[in-house]
């Protein structure tokens, strides 16, 4: 296994659902170590994006590499925090549990967890400040509780890799700051993390590298590069002026799409 | 004491009781994951479509062996759980649509084919409608093995794939992502539901068979949050159900035993409903009570503190109906103020004009401040 090879490499990823192309010859490459958002409109294929890395969805072409390697070979390095929606919360089960879940994988089957793994899960909940709420029913969580608990679940597969879905997706200001505090804690841990996310705004704040999705991709690099109006504004259509305050960092006079170098 | 006695000599009794415990603690456990998963619906469409299977089992073989017929009832349940599926993935049928499809089509078949069976099978056919309301009093000892040891190696392969299906309940995409074949866990999953169902309509029937598998789940639901006491209790509501059904039945003449059991489900899920602490209506309907009480006199002690402040007297006096006036009447003031007065933190002077005490104004500022409330 290449060592300096990139987190993630996509090449000609295109996936289908009934002639319908959701994501169209998709081309990526992720420098290990590096924060990236992933933004795009309402039905732009993020979600179906990060799924189909996963293998949670059947391309129809391409070819995903994760450190050099195939998803099966490398799956213990990732790790996955799928949209909050996804779940039903008021399943019987308490944070710690859910949190036990990340564990589950190398656990291997017919084992249950046990103390060691426990003290993992209770670390993780921790780091996101949520260890008092470890025997809580999780539907007596708010949403940026609930939003913690999963990226706890995510920390404790001590993944390099890790795919956000949305992680922002309807939070407190608590929350995201304690989010945003973790994904630079684990930049400096040398770990890569891509997120879904749908504030533009943040997006140079919060990010290393972006890419800009509409079922084709139309830019990708580092922010400063490729997060102009221009790239904006074929993604989104034209009426993207009012989704960006004008005074955030000087727009860069770059008009054409910026292909990958 | 004289149906406990009869329970103890009674071989018939017996058996149907130890039968119907054994259903309903399989039911249970394993309903439990249905109804998590919200999939109360296939178990009914699961059972429904066990009457073709039936049928088809004794007309191959001629036999009224209850495992012959059990086999043909799993045959036609898996037949129809993979038909559910399939036109679900290929067509554009939605999966409710699938399943009411399915329940009424193999239903039907069902019938007609035990109308066939009694018109063209001899004498030794009758009986077989007996799987539609279930026929207790038919059970022997045999049965109830069988019952048992089925029921007893879903139950083992649920214990041991427990964190699997949990999984599989909560959160199929991420288990997914760790590379479990959740796939492969539902299609288990599902087989051992097909069992736990499977296994009852003998004593209870197709028709009422589904409840023995959401009744039992959704009761226990409201008295835990924790996915092992839910399927715990799951399968002791179904076992005590099902044996009191039993002995419902037989203590009185003419009481079919199946729906008597479906009834004394019934009962549970109400009682579980209304009286469960936390999810149940009545607790909830008590808290909110207590909630919008306590809510009434926080307002009614800032509203007084309110009042004072404008009078730049902390001991100024009002009299209730100003109060009252202030809450456009919406009733409940006087109650508020009499418990206000019971934790001294207000006090009554000349009849009817109430201010606040010492420890009432500190309360009261207190709540404005967390309140970010500015009176001045």
């Amino acid at each position: 296994m290449d060592s300096n090879a990139p987190a993630l490499t996509v090449r000609d990823l295109t996936v289908a659902y009934r002639d319908e192309p959701v994501l169209w010859d998709i081309d990526l490459t992720v420098p290990a170590g590096i924060l990236m958002g992933i933004v795009g409109p309402n039905g732009a294929g993020k979600t179906t994006f990060i799924q189909t890395i996963l293998g949670l969805v059947d391309a129809a072409a391409g070819d995903v590499r994760i450190f050099g390697a195939s998803y099966e070979e490398q799956r213990y390095r990732v790790g996955y925090v799928p949209q909050r929606g996804s779940v039903d919360w008021d399943f019987p089960t308490n944070a710690l549990d859910v949190v036990l879940m990340g564990l589950y994988g190398q656990l291997g089957w017919f084992r249950r967890p046990g103390a060691t793994e426990r003290e993992a899960a209770r670390a993780a909940l921790d780091k996101v400040g949520m260890a008092e709420y470890a025997d809580r029913q999780i539907s007596q969580l708010s949403g940026g509780q609930q939003q913690r608990v999963f990226l706890a679940r995510a920390l404790v597969q001590d993944a390099d890799l890790y795919f956000m879905d949305e992680p922002f997706q309807g939070v407190d200001a608590t929350t995201e700051r304690a989010i945003i505090d973790l994904l630079r804690e684990l930049r400096e841990r040398g770990c890569t993390v891509v997120v879904v996310h749908h504030d533009l705004q943040t997006v140079p704040e919060y990010f290393d590298h972006v890419m800009l999705l509409n079922v084709r991709r139309i830019a990708s690099g580092p922010v400063e590069e490729v997060f102009t109006d221009e790239n904006l504004r074929l993604t989104y259509g034209g009426r993207v002026g009012f989704l960006r305050r004008r005074q955030d960092a000087p727009v860069p006079p770059d008009p054409v799409p910026h292909n990958e170098s | 004491m004289e149906l406990l006695h009869d329970l103890l000599t009674n071989y018939t009794l017996r058996t149907v009781a130890l039968g119907a415990a054994t259903l309903g603690i399989v039911g249970g456990g394993l309903g439990s994951y249905a109804v998590l998963r919200g999939q109360s619906l296939l178990g009914d469409a699961i059972s429904h479509a066990a009457l073709p299977g039936i049928a088809l089992a004794f007309l191959l073989t001629g036999s009224k062996d209850p495992a012959v017929l059990m086999l043909g009832a799993a045959g036609a349940g898996v037949v129809a759980t993979l038909a559910i599926l399939g036109v679900t993935e290929t067509t554009r049928v939605k999966y409710d649509s699938a399943l009411a499809l399915m329940l009424s089509v193999f239903f039907g078949l069902g019938l007609v084919l035990l109308t066939y069976i009694q018109r063209h099978a001899g004498a030794s056919q009758a009986g077989l409608d007996a799987f539609l309301f279930g026929q207790a009093a038919a059970l022997v000892e045999r049965d109830v093995i069988i019952m048992a040891l089925l029921g007893g190696i879903a139950l083992l392969a649920m214990v041991l794939c427990w964190k699997e299906f949990k999984l599989l309940a909560f959160d199929r995409t991420f288990g997914a992502s760790l590379g479990l074949p959740m796939r492969a866990l539902d299609i288990v999953l599902t087989t051992l539901l097909v069992i736990a169902i499977v296994i009852g309509l003998q004593t209870v029937g197709v028709v009422l068979m589904s409840a023995v598998i959401i009744a039992p789940a959704a009761a226990a639901r409201q008295w835990t949050d924790r996915l092992g006491w839910m399927v715990g209790l799951a399968a002791l509501f179904g076992a005590l159900s099902g044996a009191g059904g039993a002995m419902v039945s037989a203590s009185m003449a003419n009481m079919p035993t199946g729906p008597t059991i479906v009834l004394c489900m019934g009962a549970v899920v109400t009682f579980s409903l209304l009286g469960a602490p936390n999810r149940g209506l009545l607790w909830q309907w008590w808290r909110d009570r207590r909630n919008a009480r306590r809510l009434r006199r926080e307002t009614v002690l800032v509203d007084l503190y309110a009042l004072a402040l404008k009078h730049g007297d902390m001991q100024y006096a009002h009299d209730e109906s100003a109060l009252d006036a202030m809450l456009a009447w919406s009733g409940g003031v006087h109650v508020a103020l009499e418990r206000l007065e019971d934790d001294g933190l207000v006090t009554r002077t000349n009849g009817h004009r109430w201010r606040l005490t010492d420890a009432g104004v500190q309360q009261a500022q207190a709540l404005a401040d967390d309140l970010h409330l500015s009176l001045r």
